[in-house]
């Protein structure tokens, strides 16, 4: 078999439970291909040793065992966000240089229970705050798109810029991203691949390096939507290590994919159509409209009356918790620590530790976020901004209450852009997440689906946004939409 | 049971150079929760471990690391605000409050600012008989505790210890209702006995398991009762916060010299900063710690790793049942079922230990004499030993026995005061100890009248003397206490020669 790497999740189960390719062959497969892509800057710390020992582990347990996990011998990558024991995890800050964590996340955890096999650690914006993986410590992963016949680098999208470029690239199966304010979406859709933010809750943030804890859930990024069901399974747990964790049964997500979609009810939200769209974003959307309305879905107009309060409240709610959450990166106990002058005390510690430890973004938010939360101003700002999100979760709760099923939007306001094109427009730069980050703040489930390429050959990506809880139902709604979609282009190799 | 009324007692008045000054105090008092786990992580609060060594991932902030609220804390936190008669919140919520500080971990400390678990409550501070101040309470939140940082074990370098970070406080937030050093001081006393009776807190103030930070203004006469009629504090002084204060002294002579040198301010024109002070003993003085200009914003918000806590009012009120009797029910129930004065009450149920001892003690018998014996024979032994009521030689049982031989004119007072020492150290059965010890009184008229005529007999001059002046028989009844080694019944002996000298 060849290009083992290339395969999905659903394909390389059942070839190894069929016995006809082992983890140990998948995963050299897919070591061999990140060893040959150093180009993408996608994995930044490579576990080979781990992965190898982890795929015989698994080949011992498939031995002779026709049901065993269905993510057991697959090869994966995680976000550097996720703490990995023993292995470098540092979010891509140099605050965190050298951090070692003596404990596993619970999700990587669960992966890891499951048999998957961990191929090394992803690129990612620093501490998850950026929407092109430019604010990374190791620099920047690149899109393994190019557009029309320029060699100009693409991003890959953000935060999750490293996974959606190794998935995309066939450097692994799948990978795990995390979702903040549409950190597995947009970089999903820039590179043609699936990826699901659970609802809030559904997978636990324990062992997570956090950025803003209420909007903080991780999620896979997948070749396809039944790979997102499977891996998705394997990723939700009820943890009582974290309190926001839901105590609910993980349904058979994988069980859910029928295709069948007729009588469903598809809203089409009118504030999500903004001045300025692209054409071919306007025209993708209502080809995805289409396409649902074909399997049989009801499609209705409907409105989410606060969507443009959304973006100002996330840019207020994100960065206020993140400045608090970050204040535990001091020099103090682990990480990088400052060398410091002769007579510098504990106040010179902190600056110097945290001035070059942090990036410009990073520090840009938690100036931001300080800000919001100081006194005088923070009824004007953090209060106000809880109020709207309270809004923008009843806006959504109003048409689920209506009979509506899923909403279908664009991922994005646009196709990847270019590195270096957008980085020192931060305003611009979040305008990336402008319709991703109403689906944190309500905590609702979103997937971001494939749906067609751009006059420049590249991928444009359709998000669907589920009832709470229902991923399973919103999985097969985006299954539909892969199907009538038919997207196979992959890029071409130039790395 | 006795419904006791109380006077207030006068505010401390201070004499400035030009005016009479009056106190006005409030209290935040930072108590420790008897727990063996931390308030957010699973590691335990044992006192005085190898430094660092009860600290969990959680505790040391280590990334993605996330709390989890610890059941048996809430519920000390309830107790209590039932305890202080106050209204639990079924809802609450925990914030961050942040700051940086090396022994602080996460950066910020998870508070209850907004949505406190206990609401309004209330103490009776107990002054002196018949007297007490009603202290209200305004809240009580659940919080971390900090670490400690060591300053003084090198030049170069500050260490810190995160032991105690992360273990759950109680803030109980009074409302300046205290006037004076005393009145405070006796405020903590009350509390620490209410938080004892409950087990929520070991009141141990040595070990920083009780610490209170002292708000303290002054005003002139009046003034406070202004403020009482409208809840406007622009009727009182501008205040002071003097901060984590673990020794009834230290709190009375803090703010004994802060109210002076807030009068000694205003007095000369001048006015007071509102600032956070700190007492140092050695100088007995308070220095300022931090102006209102430096004081922490401490951006307050709800912790998004918390859910808001909801508790049920069926869980509330099974708390409720099974809370013990506390300090001003018990002293009533003491008045009232066995006759003791406020002071004997007071003492006798300063620790449930010393009550529980008395109650038992006191089963069946004469209360007030039984809490004589227990107060001033007890009491006064144990202390000489410096050892604690529980770990008493003399049980309640023995104690009962030696009262119960002086109820029945077995044993004279005196002969009582050795069987009880006898008893104390030797051990026994306090009737067989006396009977064997031949300590038993004689009540026999005619061994008595034998020893008395025997006196007289010996005695004619002082005969004479004594039947001008009755007042020199009590020479005569020691003569014959002496003759009859101590055991003759005082009564008899009494009623005996007063007859032999009139004849």
């Amino acid at each position: 078999m060849s290009d083992l790497n290339k395969m999905t999740i659903a394909a390389a189960r059942d070839a190894l439970r069929a016995g006809e390719v082992t983890s140990a062959e998948l995963t050299e497969a897919c070591l061999t291909a990140i060893d040959g892509a150093d180009a993408l800057g996608a994995f930044v710390h490579k576990t080979p040793e781990i992965a190898m020992e982890r795929a015989k582990a698994a080949d011992a347990r498939l031995q002779g065992r026709e049901e065993a996990p269905a993510m057991c011998g697959i090869p994966v990558g995680i976000k550097d966000l996720f703490c990995t024991k023993g292995v470098a995890s540092q979010a891509a800050s140099r605050i965190l240089e050298g951090f070692r964590p003596e404990y596993e996340s619970t999700v990587s955890q669960n992966l890891a229970d499951a048999g998957a096999v961990m191929l090394g650690k992803l690129n990612m914006d620093e501490f998850a705050m950026g929407s092109s993986n430019e604010t990374s410590v190791y620099g920047n992963a690149v899109n393994p798109w190019r557009a029309g016949n320029s060699d100009a680098g693409l991003t890959p999208g953000g935060s999750s810029g490293g996974s959606a470029s190794a998935v995309a690239a066939d450097l692994c199966l799948a990978a795990t991203g995390t979702d903040t304010g549409g950190s597995i979406r947009q970089p999903a859709a820039f590179t043609g691949i699936t990826g699901i933010k659970p609802t809030y809750g559904r997978c636990s943030r324990w062992g997570i390096v956090a950025f803003a804890s209420s909007l903080d859930q991780a999620g896979p990024m997948t070749k396809d939507v039944r790979d997102a069901a499977i891996m998705l399974q394997a990723m939700c747990s009820h943890d009582p290590k974290d309190s926001t964790s839901a105590d609910l049964p993980v349904p058979d997500f994988e069980a859910a994919l029928t295709g069948d979609i007729k009588g469903k009810t598809i809203g089409i939200p009118r504030e999500y159509r903004m001045d300025g769209m692209p054409d071919e974003i306007e025209t993708l959307w209502a080809q995805g409209t289409e396409m649902l309305r074909d399997a049989g879905a009801k499609i209705v107009d409907i409105s989410l009356p606060h969507t443009k309060y959304a973006l100002p409240a996330y840019y207020v709610i994100a960065p206020a918790e993140a400045s608090s959450n970050l204040a535990r990166y001091d020099g103090v106990r682990y990480g990088r620590r400052a060398a410091l002058s002769q007579g510098d005390g504990i106040t010179e510690m902190y600056e110097k530790t945290r001035a070059e430890g942090f990036g410009a973004e990073v520090q840009r938010r938690v100036m931001i976020g300080t800000y919001v939360l100081s006194a005088g101003f923070y009824d004007a700002y953090y209060n106000r901004a809880r109020k709207v999100r309270t809004l923008i979760k009843k806006d959504f709760e109003d048409v689920f209450a209506q009979g509506v099923d899923a909403i279908l939007t664009p991922a994005t306001p646009s196709a990847a852009f270019e590195l270096g094109k957008t980085f020192d427009d931060p305003v611009q730069m979040y305008l990336n997440d402008v319709f991703t980050v109403t689906v944190n703040l309500a905590g609702l489930p979103g997937i971001s689906v494939p749906a067609g390429l751009d006059a420049q050959g590249l991928p444009l990506g359709l998000q669907l946004i589920g009832r709470p809880w229902e991923e399973g139902d919103l999985l097969n709604t985006a299954y539909a939409l892969e199907q009538a979609a038919g997207f196979v282009a992959k890029p071409a190799k130039w790395w | 049971m006795l419904d006791l009324t109380y006077q207030p007692p006068k505010p401390k008045v201070i004499a400035g150079a030009k005016y009479d000054w009056e106190l006005v105090i409030g209290m935040e008092v930072h108590a420790q929760v008897s727990s063996e786990a931390k308030l957010f992580s699973g590691a335990s609060t044992k006192f005085g471990a190898e430094p660092n060594s009860n600290v969990s991932f959680v505790d040391a902030a280590m990334p993605g690391m996330l709390p989890v609220i610890n059941e048996f804390c809430v519920e000390q936190a309830v107790r209590t605000g039932l305890g202080l008669k106050a209204q639990i919140n079924l809802k609450s919520a925990f914030d961050r409050k942040n700051y940086f500080y090396p022994d602080l971990p996460q950066g910020y400390q998870i508070s209850q600012l907004y949505e406190p678990i206990v609401g309004e409550g209330e103490v009776l501070v107990d002054m002196e008989p018949g007297i007490a101040r009603l202290v209200r309470i305004e809240r009580i939140h659940m919080e971390q505790d900090a670490g400690k940082s060591i300053h003084d074990m090198d030049p170069h370098m500050s260490f810190v210890d995160l032991n105690r970070t992360g273990v759950a406080l109680m803030e109980i937030v009074s409302r300046p209702d205290i006037r004076g050093p005393e009145e405070a001081a006796a405020y903590v006393t009350k509390l620490r006995q209410i938080l004892r009776y409950l087990g929520t807190c070991d009141g141990n103030m040595q070990n920083g398991n009780l610490r209170a930070d002292v708000n303290v203004s002054v005003c002139r006469p009046g003034q406070y009762e202004k403020y009482q009629e409208t809840q406007d504090f622009s009727h009182l002084g501008t205040r002071c916060e003097i901060k984590n204060m673990n020794s009834m002294r230290f709190i009375q002579a803090a703010i004994e010299y802060e109210a002076r040198r807030q009068i000694a301010i205003v007095e000369a024109g001048g006015t007071v900063d509102q600032e956070t002070r700190l007492y140092d003993p050695d100088k007995n003085e308070t220095r300022s710690m931090r102006s209102k200009e430096e004081a922490h914003d401490y951006r307050y918000f709800p912790d998004p790793d918390l859910l808001p806590l909801e508790i049920e009012q069926a869980w509330v009120d099974d708390i409720a049942a099974s809370l013990p009797e506390l300090p001003d029910e018990k002293k009533a129930r003491f008045m009232g079922d066995f006759g003791l004065s406020e002071y004997d009450a007071n003492v006798l149920t300063a620790e449930t230990d010393s009550a529980a001892y008395f109650e038992a003690a006191a089963q069946g018998r004469d209360g007030k004499t039984v809490a004589n014996w227990v107060i001033n024979e007890l009491f006064g032994r144990l202390n000489r030993d410096d050892t604690a009521i529980t770990d008493s030689p003399m049980s309640p049982a023995q104690l009962g026995g030696v009262v119960d031989l002086v109820a029945s004119d077995t044993i004279n007072g005196k002969m009582a005061k050795d069987l009880f020492e006898i008893v104390y150290t030797e051990g026994g059965d306090p009737a067989q100890v006396a009977e064997a010890k031949g300590m038993k009184q004689v009540t026999d008229t005619g061994a008595i009248e034998a020893a008395v005529d025997e006196v007289i007999a010996a005695n004619p001059a002082q005969v004479e003397k004594a039947r001008e002046n009755p007042k020199l028989a009590g020479w005569f009844v020691g003569q014959v206490m002496k003759a009859t080694g101590g055991k003759a019944n005082p009564k008899v002996v009494n009623q005996l020669i007063a007859q032999k000298l009139k004849d």
